[in-house]
This record gives C-alpha cells, sequence and structure tokens, in this order.
C-alpha cells in the first residue's frame, strides 16, 4: 500500500460530511492517479457532488483523510483548493458575461508590464497558445457572452491549465453539449491525461464513461462501493453496483391501443425558432420529439403550452383551437406540461411538497373560493405516494430533494391535474437510474391508461424505447416522423443533422 | 373537498401531513417573535411609562398608525410578490386633496370619498400595468410616480390647505367604540385585515402571490397569470392608499398636498418589521399588523417618557435593522456552534426513507 499511495495525486479515505441530521457523505473514498481519467458514478443522492465540493474546498469534511501527492490536506476556501493545483469545471460553468474570453482566464492575475498596467498584448497572446494547444478554435477577444455551454468549459479548462492544475474534476460536463461538443471535450481531456494529470469525470451517461475514463468509481448513498478497471467490467455490472440490485429492462413500453387525436398543431411558426410544425399526438400514444440541442423542440413544447408565443399556426385540444400565449387555457383543455428545467421552471423549490403537488389543481380545491392547506395536503398526499416521492411529511420544503424526487414531485403536481396530453421535456435528465426506470414504467402505464404523451428527451436509447413514434427536429423544423418499428439510431441522427429537406 | 379532483388509486405511501408538531410551528416563527416583543414591550411601558395605561394612549396610538395599518395590507401582498410600491404616501396626498377639492366644490363627503378612491384605483393601476405589462422594475416605477403623484396633489391645490369639512364626518373619523377608547376606524381596519388576510392565506389567489414571490417563472408554468396578479395588487395598493387618504383628511381636518410626506418609509418599515421579506415569497399578515403595532407602540411609549421624534427614529430603524439583520445573525451563530461542536451533528446510521430528509445532493 505504501508504494501506492506515492504515485495518487488525489487520495481521499473514509471522508464523512453530513448537514446537520442529513448524512450527505458517509465515507467517501476515490484514488485518482495521474496520466488517468477516473469515471466517479452513482445515483443522485449518492454523495458525489458533495465529494467533489470538499475537494474543491466548497465544504470542509467532518472526518476521514484527504491527501494531495501523499500530503494531507484541509481547504478552508476554493481559493486554497485552486491554489494547491484542483481545479473542479462545473455543468454550467460561471464566466463574467462582459468580459472578454481572455479576461475571465486571467481573472485576478493579469500579467503585467511595467508600471503595473495589465499588459493585454501578452495575455492575448498567452490566450491563444491556451487554446492551440487544447486545439479549439475561439478569439481569445470575444466577450463570453453568447458563448455556448461547451465553449464556456473549455475557457474554464483553459484557465485550470493555465493554472497548471493537477486534478481536474469535471461535474457532469456533458448534461448539456451535442455529441459534436462532447468528442471535443474528450479529444481535450484525453490530451490532458497524456499531459500527465489526473482527471475525474462525473456522467450519467455509461456510453461516455465507457469511452473515456479508465477506471470507475461507484458511490451508493454517501458510501464508497466498489473502484473497477473500466476494460474489466460492463454496464450491468456497474448499474447493479450503483443500485444495489439488477434493474430490468430500462425502458419498459409496452404497446398501447392508439385513439382518437388528442393534440394536433398545425403550421405553428415563430420566425427564426421554429417553422411550419404540424403533427398530432393521439390518445395512447408516446411521441418522442428527437433532435440535437438548441434544435428547437423545447421552444416548439413551450409555445404549444403557451409560455411562449407563436406567430402563426393553430393548436387544438381535442379538436377545440386553444388561444395562444395562455397557459391557463391550455391547462383547462387538459394539457400538462413537465419543463426542462425543475428547479427553475417545474416547482418552487422553496414552498412544500404539498404546495407544490397541489399547485396546479388550487382552484378545485377552493371551497366558496377558500382554500386550507389541510385541502392542500389532503389533495397531494395521495399523488406524492403515487410516485413514491421520498418525503418526511409533506409540509417540507422541495429544496432539500435530490433531483429525481424533485421530478417525481413535478410529475405528482401534473397528474393530479388529471391531464389528456402530458408534455414531458427531458423526463429523466439529471435523474439516478432507479428513478429513470420508475419514470419510464408510470409513463408507458400512463399511455396505457389513454393518456397522450409528448415527450422530449435528448437521450436517443429513451426515446427510440419509450416513443411509438419519433418526430426529428432539425434547426427549428420537423425532419422526420418514424413509427417505432423503422427507428434506429443511425436513421434519427440522419435526420437530425439533415438541414436541407423538408420531409414530413 | 376535492370531489372534482380524480384521486389516484390505491397510494403506495402515505405521509405525515406535518413535519414538526403543532406547538412548534407556531411557536417558533418570526412572527410570534414579534408579537411577544409586542406584549413584552407594552407590559414594560404598561409598569414603567408614566400615563402610558391612561385612557387617552391607546386612542391616540390607533388613530395614528391607522394610515400605515390600512396600507401595509396590500402592501405585504406587494412585497411578497417581490415587488414594492413607494408611491402610496403621495396617493395619500392626492387623496386628501381630491376630497377637499371636490367638498369645496360642493359635492356631499361620501362621493368625494368615492371619486377620490377611483382616483386611487387609476394610480395604483398605472403602477401595475407599468410594471406587470411593460415589464419595468417596480422600484423605479414607483420612485417616479411618487413624484408624479404628489407633484399632482401639490400642482392641484397649491400651498393652500382646504380645512372645512362637516363636523359629522370629522366626529366620526376620531369617534370611540362606546366607553372603550378603541377608535370606530378599528372595526373598518379589522374587517379589511380579515378580507386580506383571508385572501393572502386562504384563496388560490394568495397562494400565487406566495409562488410568484418564490419563482414566478415556476408560477407562470403552473397557469398562475403574474401580470394579472401583480396588476391586482398595484390596484389595491392605490386604492387603499385613497382610503387612507379620505381617513386622514377627515382625521385632521385639513387637506394639504405635502399631507403624508414619507408615510411609504415607514409603512415598508413595519411591513418588513412584521417579517416579509423584502426578496420575496416569505410573510404572514398577523406579523405585519403585530410590526405596526409594535412601531406604534415604541413611538407612543418613548413619546410619553419625553424623548424627541428624533431619537425615536433612531430607536426605530434600529429596530428594524435589527429585525431584519436577525435571521442571517441566527443562521450564522448556528453555524458557528454546529463546526465548533461537530459531535452535535453526527450522521445516523437508519436507512434513508419516509422520516428522514432525502437532502444530501442534487
Amino acid at each position: 500500500m505504501a508504494t501506492a499511495h506515492a504515485d495518487a495525486v488525489l487520495e481521499l479515505r473514509d471522508v464523512s460530511k453530513s448537514f446537520g441530521q442529513v448524512a450527505a457523505l458517509r465515507s467517501g473514498s476515490i484514488r485518482v492517479t495521474p496520466r488517468s481519467i477516473h469515471a466517479l458514478v452513482g445515483e443522485n443522492g449518492a454523495g458525489k457532488s458533495t465529494l467533489v465540493k470538499i475537494v474543491a474546498g466548497v465544504h470542509r469534511r467532518d472526518g476521514g483523510e484527504m491527501l494531495l501527492e501523499g500530503e494531507s490536506v484541509d481547504f478552508h476556501s476554493t481559493a486554497e483548493s485552486k491554489a494547491r493545483g484542483i481545479a473542479v469545471i462545473y455543468q454550467e460553468p460561471t464566466l463574467f458575461p462582459d468580459l472578454s474570453v481572455t479576461e475571465n482566464i486571467f481573472m485576478g492575475r493579469q500579467p503585467l508590464t511595467t508600471g503595473r498596467r495589465i499588459d493585454r498584448s501578452a495575455m492575448y497572446d498567452e490566450a491563444q497558445a491556451l487554446f492551440d494547444r487544447l486545439g479549439v478554435h475561439i478569439d481569445p477577444r470575444r466577450p463570453a457572452e453568447g458563448l455556448s455551454i461547451a465553449d464556456q468549459q473549455i475557457i474554464e479548462i483553459a484557465k485550470a491549465i493555465s493554472l497548471d492544475a493537477k486534478v481536474l474534476i469535471m461535474d457532469e460536463p456533458t448534461a448539456a453539449l451535442s455529441g459534436v461538443e462532447v468528442e471535443r471535450l474528450f479529444t481535450v481531456a484525453r490530451s490532458l491525461r497524456d499531459e500527465g494529470r489526473g482527471l475525474v469525470f462525473i456522467s450519467h451517461r455509461f456510453d461516455e464513461v465507457f469511452a473515456l475514463c479508465d477506471q470507475i468509481t461507484v458511490m451508493r448513498d454517501g458510501q464508497y462501493i466498489d473502484t473497477l478497471t473500466t476494460a474489466d467490467t460492463d454496464v450491468d455490472q456497474i448499474v447493479s453496483l450503483m443500485v444495489g440490485r439488477e434493474v430490468g429492462d430500462l425502458f419498459p413500453k409496452t404497446a398501447a391501443e392508439l385513439g382518437e387525436p388528442v393534440l394536433q398543431v398545425r403550421d405553428l411558426t415563430m420566425t427564426g425558432v421554429f417553422h411550419d410544425i404540424s403533427f398530432e399526438v393521439r390518445a395512447g400514444e408516446i411521441v418522442g420529439l428527437a433532435g440535437l440541442v438548441g434544435a428547437g423542440r423545447s421552444e416548439i413544447a413551450r409555445a404549444i403550452f403557451g409560455v411562449d408565443r407563436y406567430e402563426s399556426g393553430v393548436v387544438t385540444m381535442d379538436g377545440i383551437a386553444i388561444p395562444g400565449h395562455d397557459p391557463r387555457s391550455a391547462i383547462r383543455s387538459g394539457m400538462a406540461f413537465i419543463p426542462e428545467d425543475r428547479r427553475k421552471q417545474g416547482l418552487v423549490t422553496q414552498a412544500s411538497v404539498a404546495h407544490n403537488v397541489s399547485a396546479a389543481v388550487r382552484s378545485r380545491l377552493s371551497r366558496w373560493g377558500f382554500l386550507t392547506s389541510g385541502a392542500e395536503s389532503r389533495a397531494a398526499g395521495p399523488w406524492a405516494g403515487r410516485l413514491e416521492v421520498k418525503t418526511g411529511a409533506l409540509d417540507m420544503d422541495a429544496a432539500t430533494m435530490s433531483g429525481g424526487n424533485q421530478q417525481k414531485v413535478v410529475i405528482a403536481k401534473w397528474l393530479a391535474t388529471d391531464p389528456r396530453l402530458l408534455i414531458i421535456d427531458e423526463p429523466t435528465r439529471g435523474i439516478d437510474v432507479g428513478t429513470k426506470a420508475e419514470v419510464h414504467r408510470l409513463l408507458s402505464q400512463l399511455a396505457g391508461e389513454g393518456m397522450a404523451i409528448l415527450m422530449i428527451s435528448s437521450e436517443l436509447p429513451e426515446v427510440l424505447g419509450m416513443a411509438d413514434r419519433v418526430l426529428v427536429v432539425c434547426e427549428g423544423r420537423l425532419t422526420a416522423d418514424i413509427p417505432r418499428a423503422e427507428a434506429t439510431p443511425e436513421n434519427v441522427m440522419r435526420a437530425a443533422t439533415r438541414t436541407t429537406e423538408g420531409v414530413r | 373537498m376535492t370531489t372534482t379532483t380524480q384521486r389516484p388509486t390505491d397510494p403506495a405511501r402515505t405521509y405525515a401531513e406535518h413535519a414538526a408538531p403543532l406547538w412548534q410551528r407556531l411557536v417558533l416563527t418570526r412572527e410570534t417573535a414579534i408579537i411577544a416583543l409586542l406584549v413584552a414591550v407594552v407590559l414594560y411601558a404598561m409598569v414603567n411609562v408614566r400615563n402610558f395605561d391612561g385612557p387617552l394612549t391607546l386612542t391616540y396610538l390607533l388613530l395614528d398608525i391607522t394610515p400605515i395599518l390600512l396600507i401595509a395590507l396590500p402592501m405585504t401582498m406587494v412585497i411578497v410578490t417581490g415587488e414594492i410600491d413607494l408611491s402610496v404616501a403621495s396617493v395619500v396626498g392626492l387623496s386628501t386633496v381630491l376630497v377637499g377639492i371636490l367638498h369645496a366644490g360642493g359635492l356631499s363627503i361620501p362621493v368625494a370619498a368615492v371619486l377620490a378612491l377611483l382616483a386611487g384605483a387609476a394610480c395604483g393601476a398605472l403602477n401595475g400595468f407599468l410594471v406587470a405589462y411593460v415589464g419595468l422594475p417596480s422600484l423605479a416605477v414607483t420612485i417616479g410616480t411618487l413624484a408624479l403623484y404628489r407633484g399632482l396633489a401639490v400642482g392641484l391645490l397649491g400651498t393652500k390647505a382646504i380645512t372645512e369639512f362637516p363636523d359629522r364626518w370629522t366626529d366620526l373619523a376620531t369617534a370611540k367604540i362606546g366607553d372603550t377608547g378603541i377608535p370606530l376606524v378599528m372595526v373598518l381596519v379589522a374587517i379589511l385585515a380579515i378580507a386580506f388576510g383571508l385572501l393572502l392565506h386562504f384563496t388560490s389567489f394568495g397562494r400565487g402571490v406566495f409562488d410568484i414571490g418564490l419563482n414566478s417563472e415556476a408560477a407562470r408554468f403552473t397557469g398562475v397569470d403574474v401580470a394579472r396578479t401583480k396588476l391586482i395588487l398595484f390596484t389595491l395598493s392605490g386604492v387603499v392608499s385613497a382610503l387612507a387618504g379620505i381617513y386622514y383628511v377627515l382625521r385632521f381636518g385639513s387637506a394639504r398636498g405635502d399631507n403624508a410626506t414619507g408615510l411609504e418609509l415607514q409603512v415598508i418599515a413595519a411591513v418588513l418589521l412584521g417579517g416579509v421579506s423584502i426578496f420575496g415569497g416569505r410573510g404572514r399578515l398577523h406579523g405585519v399588523v403585530a410590526g405596526v403595532l409594535l412601531i406604534g407602540v415604541v413611538g407612543s411609549a418613548l413619546r410619553l417618557e419625553g424623548i424627541t421624534v428624533n431619537v425615536i427614529n433612531i430607536i426605530i430603524g434600529l429596530l428594524l435593522v435589527a429585525s431584519v439583520m436577525s435571521p442571517s445573525v441566527l443562521a450564522w451563530i448556528s453555524d458557528r456552534t454546529a463546526r465548533r461542536n461537530p459531535r452535535a451533528s453526527r450522521p445516523t446510521d437508519a436507512p434513508l426513507g419516509v422520516g428522514q430528509k432525502e437532502g444530501r445532493n442534487s
């Protein structure tokens, strides 16, 4: 063991952290060696993010050991962690939008000329050198505003390299990236590994983990479970370690009998966002809306539900046209919309579970215009129960829950409205494997009961597994309508990257 | 109660309705702290301040705070949505001038009052329209209309004052309920307080108000009409301010353009003291009522002690700063003690599930 310690750049042993009564991390361990990419996987709530925040100096550990190059360390602040050579790239980087790319990289440590003036030309040259080394094309002089998330991550990485970070931790960096961007990030990650740095990669996507990483550490319920070499393992083994049980079919969509069209969309257009969108969703049908991130899928869904405007076109529910830009009419007509961003759009995190679950049916719960929290709880309880929301009591805030549980709260809220059509945007983004399977089973069951479902998803296996029909959006236009039997990853991806042919 | 809502069959789990027992939910709140402080100050003043328990103290205390109490009701709702209305005192001033001019022009007091209320509604609706439908920040809009409405008030009447009002009406403004010493106007205040309390805490509309303050985008995605809600609240704020203006002109028998200058700050101070978060989404109306009463009682007791208005303002200002700071200070103290004594918050090894929060990661 003694020799093994010497070559680990970062090692955590039995690190624990709790917030009040809640143990976020019971015993976290990981051993990152230089010249390797180490995956950290686990369900939501497994303690990955807490572990990362301890390494980053955001939280201080309650117990256990943390060694950096064999030396025991204890970070009191993020600055201290950075100074010791640890860089963390978050899912959504926080750059200063009004400053240039270069200024963001050298924030707080700009090179100076004599007379203490900032040496701009040296700064630009160095930034350009960094980008050349990473093999990316970003203009160092442009402002950070308007850069894609992928480019922003590259800038964070460039910053880390300029600080000569020994350990780079990437917390779900690919969640918001398209295929090409993921490839570029992987190329950069591999080149950093070959320079001798240690990388930690956190992701829910197993194909990426297996494509990129050398070792995999699995965590569950705040505890270290096992570390495996990628070459010696497979997805099934990792999944069973993560959930502590065998998971059956991830996408259990059963064939359902299709009824009358519930939602009909005709020639929906919003210039520059989406054009001439026409389709229908029948009772009992799951229609998948696939496409690259930024193709306009969510925008179409938001326009149908009425939170965004559209210029022309008609949306009808059960044959009756509903007015645009009016979510209340949409809800009255039997539409439910589970948005992409749970925390910002799906629920009010600082309000209670009962408040959130009953939010869309409040007016129906009123008696002579008056609403009591007792009525809300009585309405919310059964729905929370059906979805097996994990909470101690109905008056606890949704803020403290894990992503998967919050998603269940949002789903419960909309099922309580007894909808005819459920629009669900990224149903399983950022939620753990166990909950994911539950959500899929639920969607399938709802379709079986005759609900029409429009599902937007960036995960191709999810679309192919769940949808009766796949609609593909590319640059704001529908480019394909593929029935379940004919849908393959190849023809969906081809339609998603095709721009000129306006096939429906 | 839920006849129109379909219930799912056979839920897999049932839940406790509340995490904490009833006494904890009632006692450990900011509102209870303010009420306790109010009671403590009243008891202290009864014993130590000469004449505080005299018959006139209560009467004048309540007469003085009535405008603040009235305007604090809609202001609470406006602040809960995360907005603010700084123009209320100018609407009070404009309303007093309108009542004065219209009455001097030959209209009866009730007719003049109704017209003043309509003008107040129009003032509030303009604020609401600019904030909710044009999308301007309420701070900027109402600073602008603060000057605008005050300018109208002063412009209409110049530097004159109208002081001729029928005794029947001015007496009514200061009349008491029987021999109690409680002004009759408190009946109106009580009715409005209950109405606003019900609206904010026991209706679907009120739930929407809190949702807007906590997360206005999520509220919109849930079908809350954010713009309409804000328009209604600002309009209510205008109407109630005009009502306070009518009371003001009758109580003091004087309509002047500069009536009630600076009142908006006293209202906002009282609302914040009552436990409403300036960031929106948090607050209870009974706390606000206690906050207004606390400011009134402290001011009244200090005046009886012969302390000057400037010193009273300093003390009330410090009280407000302390109350706004107290949640952060308490959080800091509990954080410090937790750090010094890590054993106090040792993790439990119980399995995750019912009865335990799952907030361990995100």
